[in-house]
């Protein structure tokens, strides 16, 4: 059989499609963003970016009782954005399979918080199904299928960036196409509360079935060892588990909603002490306390913060102390991502440091607009937080406050936040940072971008129609290069009296139509260049200083964005008059 | 393949838009290709933004955890001097070894760094006893034409200590890079092999011990 080196996202991807996946939707969001990438390339499914993950959510739920298997994917927090259909999903519960990835992640490696989704879906009373490497992300997507088929449920996978995020080998199938079903009109259970009442005990039914279910279901596993020591364990922490106490008995759970009360009593019935080795909350070992087991230890040996590792469960077993970071004559340094070379973002950020505004940022590249050298966005919460942050900064009497929002987070969360806005007759200074993509999640398009998830042209959302129609009474477009431009839109828009947008426009650096252009890159010429050093303090990557202190341009990185020209008072930045280089 | 059940462990380190993960990927699938459990991990989402990025790859008969535990690696392979620094505690300090870029990059997020950027890491380094070999990796890239190719000097350069057959590496090149540019990566593979192999870096290899 052939086996890959596959990605725990490109595994859930590739699962889905083995498992007859027909619709599949999401929102772009680290580290889930992958699987639909990779699946929107098999033509046999449906797959789509959608504006968020509520609508995604509800699109997916929409398939599922047409009878089409159906995909929704979400970082943890997205799951936050659709936790209303979520909830309420259960109910009426699904036709065809239903299932949602929330990728958590721990250690917030590209996250506002750190947050347990399992303890969204034992609200929302849907199975948790947690796989443990690659080849369980394929294999699982099916199990959860048929799961969700046979007893009627939405199904969540929960993963966490080590596992979304890390390669092993995988054996590969084929397509199996699902059961044929379709959808059927039922007043009782897909409409009105007075039914609902009805499908309440339901909800519990099904969950005393699935708590049957998961005792003798074989993805919860003991492995037998050392009576001495047993563990309890999910997800990508059973590897490091099996990694570091080889000998211990050890209890997988594939499942971590609904817990197996008798299974997990068995097994810490024949260990003295259980460990519990789980990333993110104590919520197996809460439960595990809940049924009255008492030999166990958790998170007060583990932690409760941050990301697992194999070292660092040796060191809290003692078992080995770990190695620490060099230091003592030498400092290590940090080195934060940054803007890339040529960013539009950068004009934005320079202008509003120079304006000395308070700015409400949102999500995306451009939270690093609060890093040395601009630090100009003084606050980040989530998606589409910026417009109400601004808006209230601004009843608490904060002057001079600028809401600064991506193209894509606009469409997400911004545009009932601007409706508001208007309507409440705030004042609202803000900047749509318009690129064209989702950036920071790598270039993912988006309903005013003008194409859909293969890159084919799709209707493209006119953000300033969308803010005239909102009732915003001065909108400016500027090219986001342009650094006057930038300057005099933001001035004007601060001294305008009622809501003000201006809408930075350029296209992401990453898009492969920028990525992949020919450029005449610009360079320095040292008879006019004064070294006055002004062009540095664009902070562009691709300028440095060369062993004679003169600024240099990298001629494979410059993307004749033309900012630093624009900066420099000798006229000694211009276009090398050659042949234009292909950038790759 | 080795007999033992010995994995190897390797970690990746350099600066988003250095080529790290290519590095990476390029080696656990040599690996994958000689029959080896492989398993490799990296943090994506920001790393295109010139912030440090670490790649842990390991392989063996038997692999569980994709993550390398630090004072376990058998190899370091830096691309940037101050990203082998910030990694170098993840190699095994007695048997481990430590190939890094003799190239700096100037933290641009980072107040004052172009007057604190550590300087002598490898000095640094071989001070509290690690094994470190120096390549100049970017300026041979550079020379075949351009210096992005850094990486692939570095896994030349680390080809010649892992326990995989140099076809095993070649034929993973031919797969994985694209044609346009598989001559001169090619070129800057055999560039790193060679620089590892001269006398000069076998004695760094082999320090002579107290």
């Amino acid at each position: 059989m052939k086996r890959e080196l596959l990605l725990g996202n490109q595994a859930i991807a590739r699962g889905a499609w083995e498992a007859g996946v027909q619709f599949a939707a999401g929102y772009p969001g680290t580290p889930s963003t992958e699987i639909l990438e990779i699946l929107s390339r098999y033509p046999e499914v449906h797959s789509q970016w959608s504006a968020n993950e509520k609508v995604a959510f509800e699109q997916g739920m929409g398939a599922a009782i047409g009878g089409l298997r159906t995909l929704v994917t979400m970082k943890h927090v997205g799951l936050n954005v659709a936790a209303d259909p979520f909830m309420v999903f259960p109910y009426a519960g699904t036709n065809a399979g239903f299932l949602v990835i929330s990728a958590d992640d721990p250690g917030m490696h590209s996250s506002q918080n750190e947050q347990d989704n399992r303890y969204l879906a034992r609200m929302a009373k849907v199975p948790v199904i947690e796989p443990s490497d690659a080849q369980e992300c394929k294999d699982f997507v099916k199990l959860a299928l048929d799961l969700s088929e046979s007893f009627g449920t939405p199904v969540m996978m929960r993963t966490t960036t080590r596992l979304a995020h890390h390669k092993s080998l995988v054996s590969l199938g084929e397509r199996q196409e699902g059961p044929k079903r379709t959808f059927e009109r039922d007043a009782r259970r897909f409409s009105v509360p007075i039914y609902r009442r009805l499908l309440r005990p339901q909800v519990e039914a099904r969950l005393e079935r699935l708590k049957q279910y998961v005792e003798s279901v074989p993805i919860n596993r003991v492995e037998p060892g050392d009576s001495r020591i047993g563990v309890v364990t999910s997800g990508v922490a059973y590897q490091y588990v099996k990694e570091i106490l080889p000998h211990a008995g050890v209890l997988r759970l594939g499942i971590s909603y609904p817990l197996p009360a008798a299974l997990l009593r068995d097994f810490c019935e024949r260990h003295e002490t259980v460990y519990v080795v789980e990333e993110g909350e104590a919520f197996i070992e809460d439960f595990m306390r809940s049924v009255g087991i008492a030999n166990l230890q958790g998170k007060d040996r583990f932690g409760v913060i941050g990301e697992y590792s194999p070292g660092r469960l040796a060191a809290a077993l003692d078992l080995e102390e770990l190695p620490q970071p060099l230091n003592g004559d030498i400092t290590i340094m940090p080195r934060p991502p940054m803007f890339c070379v040529g960013c539009g973002h950068r004009t934005v950020f320079s202008a509003l440091r120079q304006l000395k505004v308070t700015v409400a940022g949102d999500i995306g590249c451009y939270t690093m607009g609060a890093l040395p050298p601009y630090e100009a966005s003084h606050t980040t919460f989530c998606m589409g937080a910026s417009i109400g942050t601004a808006v209230g900064l601004e009843r608490a009497g904060q002057e001079r406050v600028v809401a600064v929002i991506g193209d894509s987070t606009f469409v997400h969360a911004g545009i009932p936040a601007l409706v508001d806005a208007v309507y409440n007759r705030s004042q609202l200074t803000l900047v749509i940072l318009d690129n064209s993509t989702t950036g920071m999640t790598g270039g993912q398009p988006h309903p005013a971008s003008g194409k859909s998830i293969t890159g084919a042209e799709a209707p493209k959302l006119n953000l300033q129609a969308m803010c005239a129609a909102s009732g915003v009474g001065q909108i400016q477009v500027v090219d986001t290069w342009d650094r006057r431009g930038v300057m005099s839109a933001l001035r004007r828009a601060l001294a305008h009296p009622g809501p003000a947008v201006v809408i930075a426009q350029g296209l992401c650096q990453q898009l492969p139509e920028m990525k992949y252009r020919e450029v005449v890159p610009f360079y320095v010429d040292e008879s006019l260049c004064t070294q006055c050093e002004a062009c540095f303090k664009v902070w562009c990557p691709a300028i440095l200083r060369n062993e004679r202190n003169f600024p240099e341009i990298v001629p494979g990185q410059c993307t004749a964005c033309t900012v630093c020209a624009q900066v420099c008072p000798a006229e000694a930045i211009y276009p090398f008059a050659r042949e234009p280089l292909l950038r790759a | 393949m080795t007999e033992d059940g010995k994995v190897f462990s390797l970690l990746f380190a350099g600066v988003g838009g250095q080529g790290v993960l290519l590095g990476a990927e390029i080696t656990a699938l040599a690996a994958v290709s000689e029959g080896y459990d492989v398993k490799q991990t990296e943090v994506h989402g920001v790393s295109q933004r010139g912030g440090s990025v670490e790649t842990h790859v390991r392989f063996g008969a038997r692999v569980w955890s994709p993550v390398v535990t630090p004072g376990k690696a058998d190899l370091v392979v830096g691309l940037e001097l101050l990203e082998a620094l910030r990694f170098a505690h993840f190699a095994d300090l007695r048997e481990g070894l430590i190939l890094v870029n003799q190239h700096e990059i100037i933290p641009g997020s980072v107040k004052n760094a172009e007057q604190d950027y550590p300087h002598g890491s490898v000095e640094f380094m071989r001070s509290r006893g690690y094994r470190v070999l120096p390549l100049e990796a970017s300026r041979l890239a550079r020379d075949l034409g351009d210096a992005r190719m850094a990486n692939v000097v570095m896994i030349g350069a680390a080809s010649i200590v892992l326990p995989l057959p140099h076809d095993a590496w070649l034929e993973t090149l031919h797969r994985r890079i694209p044609e346009r540019f598989r001559q001169p990566n090619l070129e800057a593979f055999a560039a790193g092999r060679e620089a590892a192999c001269d006398a000069e870096a076998l004695r760094a290899l082999r320090p002579e011990r107290s």
